[in-house]
């Protein structure tokens, strides 16, 4: 591991260009990846794609939030913001999943959902709310793995999981570190004082008990070695997975449900 | 119309009498100018628009709730500082010595016209109704006593969102409250959501849009993303009507609008529609 870098380090290392993202990651992660589309309601969210693939050999449910490694992918994904359909289509996928009896692998990459009229209209608040309550009981393995940045319901959406794994740089927080200073300050431009108190880094998250492992990064970050990192978050996913399949699925809904509940600190 | 009229003529033979030493409020909805004697008569409901404005837990509960028959949980609950954020105790201290609350929601049983229900009433006051760790438990209990118990849930919600003070902590109360809900609707109870000015950001996006049936006052505030968040990002200032809980009514997000004077009856029929009946009372 990289010698301790600052949360605002960190995040001007995950916006560093050639940072893989999922498009990087399906082809050496998996193999015989199918993507499906739409929601069946609506429309087909770019923000969010998903399918069918294995992992070794096992066949597996594949829900990610996309970002795009130049302006033109970024416009045609709305910068990783799913919109209402991105997150009804996850939850159909996970169903789907249900059904045959596959585990649901999502990784969250997003600086938030959405915000505009029209996503507003389709209920992106109702969208996110069903996914986190629906994944809570969803009958299947669900592991979540943080690529780069992960901020707000937005990431919650597709966050719900029985165990959350970060990659070494990446972060996840109640809001974009720019939001929360606007919110809290009125002053969008104090991110970085915002970045650096607000407890985002992977170390914090699994002492908020919020994740459960970490995945080393390649010296200086995820985009020096593809293949390093694609085989390291691989490493993770070919022992993790077997390990829940093999649950009493009563258990594991029981762990999950716990993992999130015990989350807070409270004097009474 | 009558009414209408009946305002103005009103309205007019105040303005003309002792105007000087009434105390009048402005309403954030239509920024008409009302007496507040009258709008606290009408507990809090602007005679000119119809918007529904804040009331303080004890006020609303006082409005919905059988006289004495409200008891309470978790009462002493108070959140520590889960990422030592700068002056969060002392900031809690100073509001809760001007609200008298412990934070943004009271929680417990009660009865509505004899039915048992349990209930959540949050309160914008307290650093605007934003969840935390400990609105994040209290809702998660409630939920886990109904669940045990067998009894419906109403949570009136009136929330900016997430707890920001409270950083990552905050957003997993989300996570802890919709699973709540969620074991309590799988076991078959009746949640009933009641939106008040204001429910959004995390708290829409959390158990507040999961309700069975979903209630709004007239004119509240519903929605996600902020209103300034999305004017940012378009560049252009949007329409007064947005996001207020008719435009999620006409949207289908809101199942109805219940006027104020009407809620207690309202819930009071859902209930019984539901089954929960006024219990014999034990000797």
């Amino acid at each position: 591991m990289d010698e301790k870098k600052s949360a605002w380090e960190k995040i001007q290392l995950v916006h560093t260009k050639g940072r893989p993202t999922i498009n990087d990651y399906i082809p050496l992660v998996f193999t015989d990846f199918y993507e499906m589309h739409g929601d069946r309601l609506f429309g087909d969210d770019k923000a969010i794609m998903g399918g069918i693939a294995r992992l070794n050999n096992m066949p597996v449910t594949v829900i990610a939030q996309v970002k795009g490694r130049d302006i033109n992918e970024n416009k045609a994904c709305n910068f990783a913001m799913p919109h209402p359909e991105g997150y009804r289509k996850a939850l159909r996928l996970a169903r789907q999943a249900e059904k045959f009896h596959r585990p649901v692998i999502c990784f969250i990459d997003t600086p938030g959902a959405s915000p505009s009229v029209p996503d507003e209209e389709r209920g992106q608040g109702e969208a996110i709310a069903k996914n986190i309550a629906e994944f809570m009981t969803l009958k299947t393995p669900i592991i979540s793995i943080v690529l780069g940045e992960a901020s707000s319901g937005g990431a919650l959406g597709i966050g719900v999981c029985d165990e959350l794994a970060m990659l070494e740089n990446a972060q996840y927080s109640v809001l974009s570190p720019r939001g929360f200073a606007s919110i809290l300050w009125k002053d969008a431009s104090r991110e970085q004082e915002a970045s650096e108190i607000m407890m985002i880094t992977a170390e914090d998250m699994v002492k908020l008990g919020v994740a459960e492992t970490i995945i080393e990064e390649p010296l200086g970050g995820a985009h020096n070695d593809l293949d390093k990192i694609s085989e390291n978050i691989k490493e993770y996913l070919s022992y993790k997975i077997p390990e829940k399949c093999k649950k009493d699925i009563d258990v594991l809904l029981k762990e999950r449900y716990t993992k999130f509940r015990k989350v807070g600190e409270f004097t009474e | 119309m009558f009414e209408d009229f009946f305002n103005v003529v009103k309205k007019r033979f105040n303005d003309s009498n002792d105007e000087a030493e009434k105390e009048t409020v402005k309403c954030p909805r239509c920024q008409g100018s009302v007496f507040l004697e009258r709008y606290e008569e009408l507990h809090r409901v602007c005679p000119n628009c119809n918007y529904h404005g804040r009331l303080s837990a004890s006020e609303r509960i006082a409005i919905t709730v059988d006289k004495e028959s409200f008891r309470e949980f978790d009462a002493d609950m108070k959140s520590l500082n889960p990422i030592d954020f700068p002056d969060y105790a002392e900031k809690q201290e100073a509001i809760r010595e001007k609200t008298g609350l412990n934070d943004s929601i009271i929680t417990g049983t009660a009865t509505i016209k004899g039915s048992p229900t349990v209930i959540g009433i949050m309160d914008s006051r307290y650093m605007m109704g934003s969840m935390g760790s400990v609105a994040g438990e209290k809702i998660t209990r409630a939920f886990e006593y109904a669940t045990e118990n067998n009894l419906p849930v109403i949570m009136f919600t009136a929330s900016g969102g997430a707890r920001m003070q409270e950083g990552i902590v905050s957003l997993m109360q989300m996570a802890k409250t919709a699973g709540a809900v969620k074991l309590h609707s799988d076991s078959g109870g009746l949640y009933i959501t009641v939106m008040t000015d204001p429910t959004t950001g995390g708290v829409t996006a959390s158990f507040a849009s999961l309700g069975d049936i979903i209630i709004a006052e007239p004119k509240v505030l519903i929605g996600f993303a902020g209103r300034r968040v999305i004017e940012g990002t378009i560049k252009q200032k949007l329409p007064d009507d947005f996001q207020l809980a008719e435009f999620q009514h006409e949207k289908g997000f809101v199942d109805m609008i219940v006027e104020r004077r009407k809620m207690r009856s309202t819930l009071s029929h859902l209930l019984k529609l539901h089954g929960y009946y006024p219990q014999e009372k034990e000797v």
